[in-house]
């Protein structure tokens, strides 16, 4: 109550009005308004494609708005550049630090706007003091000589709010700043937060983690597929509300999901961990299912899945397919028994651009169309032509390079590539990520077929509507382990939510 | 992509007519049958190096030293053939082969097993290479007196009308053609070139194959030694210095990328014969040496201009997707 009164006697530092920014095809800003108050932390949540980051984009000068105003100080503003929003006083530390590796702490902190000598040479005697008078402002007494490369992620984070103090900076956007951090270093950050509260900065703080929220938030505002559907004082709220705000919405009917007789396990995982990234992974796929794993970005899910693979090793772990131990030292020998894996960044890992489109398909399947260590096209071409028209791909022609595709449909290339390998088990990394509404209601349906026709799926993905809508069961995963197991009719978006965010059942 | 290509390859036959029409207006017998045949003969050696360039390329690999590699095979053939003149010249050549396959299996293991830069790699055996061939000889040269005539007259030999150098350079440009476009292995340097990210989620194995890439460019490498020593009837340390530039020069020309990916044998083959013609009509027009130096030198940058265009437009359209995300 009593920061109610501060706040709203307080002028807001900048305030958002109205703003609206559409991307082809994509509508992820609508209308949206928000105040971010001198001496207070305002906490922004909703799922994954809310439009969060589109809105630090704008705030950073890095989109432009199609509609709306920005007002700092009560004065109405546009942010043209990313240098505007900076001298406007609007910062931004983002989960990986945008720093330089090479260079030292107190460059990093003054690149740009170094102290110069009168030859107009840069004055490193001044250029060390003052980053080391900064360095303590933000809590840190380390030496600024020394290079960014020999520092923890904590302390990095602790060099780009000393730099934000350089610039004079009046509003901090912190985007989920503790998601790399060690337990310890959270614990600093907070204090640090605690510290930009008292200098008077308005922080705007981006988190999944209601734990933390709930802890140095006073205000938050929630975003729901571009819109903003709630705000408050956090002291005025329960984490179940918040939730509710961030997913409530009617799912489940628009997915093309059959009912399937779910058969015999196929795929037995046990005692898989990782020295750093998951341990304790055990599960059971079974014939004819899809398998949901939920959870956060970060939590583990792809770097479990590409172990699985043989991309990296596991330090322990067991798998049975089929009732048969199998141990996979590589892709290749993932492939030739039967484990694909299709990977959640469709440009870096997924087509490869040059080849056409029938090279790409069967590019993990030569061993089968070639003969005697000779490529056979006409056979390359008979399976590309089988996979792709069941996908219902839409290209000119076979021969054309994947690159002239929309992503839709270089989706389209990649699944039917896997495909093409027949797989007992397929796993999709974010299957729909990017990808317009069409071409999404076509792998979900394809993905139902296949199911239907015996495969067992693994769906990795971070939507809530497309895990409820196709999955048999849902895995959640929450910093490295298996935070909650759930079977379709007991699936609410509530309890994925809470598991994948780490709230202990009791509200 | 692939018409583009093709394209670009078309582009390439109809700047090479141009420049022959050119010098043949300024000197008519350079267009003569048998003259032609003489450039291509001239420019074979450099075509068979320029295959083993493009594999290395497409895979976002470089060799640098295919140049010292050549010279250190062909020392070691001369010096074989000078010590058992009897040695047949098959089993010369076969190892002449086998040594540039060794030292190029040599660049493939850095590059694969420590992941130190293709360039740093081969540009340190460049310089062993050359290193190595002072060490076996001590500086000295091996002459046309001290090899057999069979060595000698091997690339000479006339079958039906053309000598054996060329026959073995139409040779091995259809052997590549064979491995790019109808093994696995041609399919997994276009693979690992194109995007090596994806390559290894489909069961490639990256390393292996630029170390393949390496194996073959060290062996056509190998080859093009002894047939450098042997036509021109000389070998010592310094044979072929600098030519490692004009592979990779015939390889831009043909349109491969040098950030891998893209390339065709056509478009090596054709890339050699572009440098072969220069080198070989512009001191019969009476253009000097330094000239030609810089002629070349503009076409590079011009076919790696053309090139970087047809390549940056496909990377806008991408970047335009990944926003919309």
């Amino acid at each position: 109550m009593l920061q109610d009164t501060t706040t709203s006697r307080m002028k807001p530092a900048i305030a958002l009005e109205g703003i609206s920014k559409s991307f082809p095809g994509v509508k992820a800003l609508s209308d949206v308004s928000l105040s971010l108050y001198p001496g207070s932390v305002t906490a922004l949540v909703g799922e994954n494609g809310a439009g969060k980051s589109t809105l630090v984009k704008i705030l950073t000068g890095i989109y432009q708005p199609d509609g709306g105003s920005i007002r700092v100080a009560d004065m109405e503003t546009t942010f043209a550049t990313a240098l505007s929003a900076a001298r406007a006083g609007v910062t931004a530390i983002h989960q990986e630090t945008v720093l330089f590796d090479e260079l030292s702490v107190a460059e990093n902190i003054f690149l740009g706007h170094a102290p110069r000598n009168r030859f107009g040479l840069i004055d490193w005697k001044k250029l060390n003091a003052d980053a080391r008078a900064l360095l303590l402002r933000a809590g840190a007494d380390f030496d600024p000589t020394i290079r960014l490369r020999d520092l923890g992620i904590a302390k990095k984070h602790l060099v780009a709010i000393a730099r934000a103090l350089s610039v004079d900076a009046r509003v901090v956007i912190m985007d989920e700043p503790t998601a790399a951090l060690s337990h310890k270093e959270i614990h600093e950050l907070y204090a640090l937060v605690e510290r930009l509260k008292a200098d008077g900065k308005a922080i705007l703080f981006i988190s999944h983690k209601f734990d933390e929220i709930f802890r140095i938030a006073d205000r938050y505002t929630v975003f729901r597929d571009g819109t903003m559907v709630g705000e408050g004082l956090i002291a005025d709220v329960a984490q179940d509300d918040l939730v509710r705000m961030m997913v409530g919405r009617a799912v489940g009917s628009v997915y093309p999901k059959k009912d399937v007789a779910i058969g015999a396990p196929v795929l037995t995982v046990s005692g898989y961990r990782h020295p750093t990234e998951f341990e304790d992974i055990n599960f059971e796929l079974r014939r004819g299912e899809i398998l949901g794993f939920y959870g956060l970005v970060g939590a583990g899910r792809s770097e479990f899945m590409q172990s699985l693979i043989g991309i990296t090793r596991p330090s322990a772990g067991a798998i049975r397919l089929d009732g048969e131990i199998l141990v996979i030292r590589s892709p290749a020998e993932a492939i030739r028994s039967g484990i694909v894996y299709v990977p959640e960044e469709r440009g870096r890992q997924g087509a490869i651009i040059g080849l056409p489109i029938f090279q790409n398909v069967t590019l993990p399947s030569l061993s089968r169309t070639s003969r005697s260590g000779f490529l056979k096209l006409a056979n390359e071409f008979a399976l590309a032509r089988e996979y792709t028209s069941r996908l219902d791909l839409r290209a000119a022609s076979l021969d054309q390079d994947v690159g002239t595709l929309s992503g839709g449909n270089q989706q389209k290339v990649v699944i039917a590539k896997w495909l093409a390998t027949k797989p007992k088990v397929i796993i999709l990394d974010e299957p729909t990520k990017g990808i317009d509404i069409g071409s999404k209601a076509a792998v979900h349906a394809f993905m139902s077929e296949l199911a239907a026709e015996g495969l067992s799926v693994i769906m990795v993905s971070s939507e809530i509507p497309e895990i409820m809508g196709m999955s048999d069961r849902v895995i959640v995963m929450r910093e490295g382990r298996i935070a909650g197991r759930l079977e379709r009719d007991e699936l609410t978006a509530e309890k994925l939510v809470r598991a994948a965010a780490g709230i202990t059942e009791a509200a | 992509m692939a018409k583009l290509l093709k394209n670009r390859e078309l582009l390439l036959v109809g700047a090479i007519l141009v420049l022959v029409a050119l010098i043949a207006w300024r000197f008519p017998p350079f267009v003569a049958p048998a003259n032609l045949a003489r450039v291509y003969n001239d420019t074979s050696i450099l075509i068979i190096l320029a295959l083993g360039q493009m594999a290395v390329i497409l895979t976002r690999c470089i060799d640098l030293s295919m140049a010292a590699n050549l010279a250190l095979s062909g020392m070691v053939a001369a010096m074989l053939n000078a010590a058992f003149p009897g040695l047949p010249i098959p089993v010369i050549i076969i190892s002449a082969m086998a040594l540039g396959a060794i030292l190029g299996m040599i660049n493939g293991a850095l590059v694969w097993k420590l992941d130190i830069p293709p360039i740093v790699v081969t540009l340190g055996t460049l310089t062993i290479y050359r290193g190595l061939i002072f060490l076996l000889t001590n500086g000295k040269w091996i002459n046309a007196h001290q090899m057999s005539d069979a060595f000698k007259s091997f690339p000479r030999a006339d079958l039906a009308g053309i000598p054996v150098l060329s026959w073995l350079s139409v040779v091995m440009v259809a052997a590549m053609f064979l491995v790019m476009s109808r093994t696995p292995l041609g399919r997994a340097f276009f693979a690992v070139g194109g995007n090596p990210h994806a390559a290894v989620y489909t069961g490639i194995d990256v390393g292996r194959t630029r170390f393949f890439a390496y194996c073959l460019s060290g062996t056509l490498a190998g080859l093009s030694g002894y047939l450098w020593v042997s036509r021109y009837a000389v070998a010592y340390v310094d044979i072929a210095a600098g030519f490692e530039l004009d592979i990779i020069a015939a390889c831009v020309i043909g349109g491969i990328s040098i950030a891998g990916g893209i390339g065709s044998v056509p478009g090596a083959v054709l890339g050699a014969l572009f440098l072969g013609v220069i080198k070989n009509a512009l001191p019969v027009i009476n253009i000097s040496p330094f000239a030609q130096m810089a002629i070349s030198g503009m076409v590079i940058i011009t076919a790696v201009a053309v090139n970087a265009r047809a390549e940056r437009r496909k990377g806008r359209v991408i970047l335009k997707k990944a926003e919309a995300v």
